[in-house]
């Protein structure tokens, strides 16, 4: 088995890598607009959860 | 009770699996089955990712046109966030067609770019025209303009990739080479299933890419629907201009 590569190697691999780093880019943007989404949804949560607190404590101090 | 129902997430899973297998068949085909090309050497493996790759460019952005169609149409903002959709991915994939191909130019003729070659400048051209959709889009704040005339644009600039792609091949060829033509450059059968592989698995990312981008645009707004619903229309501060379609949450 030869240990040498064959001619042109660096150029396919620059090629496959380009097309590898366009899909790593996109994956983190990606991951970074889900994690956003995640903060804005545990923000709303909390603001549900005291919205339903405050309307309980309401309703047993009127009562 | 109203219930909410997932438009764009559907069949994601499958899609982005059969993408993942497709994909890893068809680079292990490309480099361990098909043969080295007696005339480019071992350069040539970039066929294998560059040509699929400007396929389905082309592709996504005849897709931009039809869902345009579809748009102008109906007026249902959905085809409009497929045709955005369509043509923001068809650019991105662009690059990687535009750079793959620079390299391989690089390796099989000594030269980044070589410009008196139709098939190149061609695609450069399309690159550039479809560069100005998203401008286009930013430039206007009303959404439902904005929807119609990047409709327009896209149905335009969907007509004129295969116009464009037509003309091309039936101007006489310098340098750049045609793979599947019946005359000339025909591929081998081991080539050509090496070839169809990564044809079908960058096609299956294709979508896959697509559909994620279109219920992850639509969670968003999902989102921001349910913080209207919670702290009031008044409180939430006004959506920023985007190019973006803006999808109504019903």
């Amino acid at each position: 088995m030869s240990n040498t590569l064959p001619p042109n190697t660096g150029y396919v691999a620059a090629a496959y890598l380009v097309f590898l780093f366009i899909l790593l880019i996109y994956i983190v943007i990606m991951a970074i607009r889900a994690a956003r989404v995640e903060r804005e949804l545990a923000e709303l949560l909390v603001q549900s959860q005291q919205r339903t607190a405050s309307k309980a404590d309401g309703e047993a101090s009127s009562q | 009770m109203p219930t909410t129902k997932s438009l764009y997430g559907r069949r994601l899973t499958g899609y982005a699996i059969a993408t993942g297998i497709v994909l890893t068949a068809a680079l292990a085909l490309a480099f361990f089955y098909a043969p080295i090309e007696a005339d480019q050497g071992f350069s040539q493996k970039i066929f294998y990712i560059h040509v699929p790759l400007a396929i389905v460019t082309l592709g996504g952005f005849v897709f931009g046109g039809i869902f345009g169609i579809q748009y102008l149409r109906s007026g249902d903002t959905r085809h409009d966030l497929r045709s955005y959709t369509a043509i923001h991915q068809g650019l991105i994939f662009c690059i990687g067609a535009l750079i793959t191909g620079s390299i391989w130019a690089k390796a099989a003729w000594g030269q980044w770019w070589v410009w008196d070659e139709p098939t190149l400048v061609s695609f450069l051209i399309v690159f550039l025209l479809y560069c100005t959709y998203q401008p286009l889009r930013f430039s206007i704040e009303d959404p439902e303009r904005q929807a119609r005339y990047a409709a327009v644009f896209a149905v335009v600039a969907g007509v004129f990739v295969p116009v464009n792609f037509i003309a091309v091949r039936l101007a006489s060829p310098l340098i750049h080479p045609r793979v599947l033509g019946s005359s000339g450059g025909s591929l081998p059968n081991d080539m050509r299933l090496a070839f169809y592989s990564a044809l079908l698995g960058i096609t299956l990312l294709f979508i896959t890419i697509c559909k994620y981008e279109m219920a992850s645009k639509h969670s968003r707004a999902q989102l921001a629907a349910l913080r209207r619903s919670l702290i009031g229309e008044h409180d939430e501060p006004a959506p920023a201009r985007s190019a973006a379609p803006r999808i109504a949450v019903k």
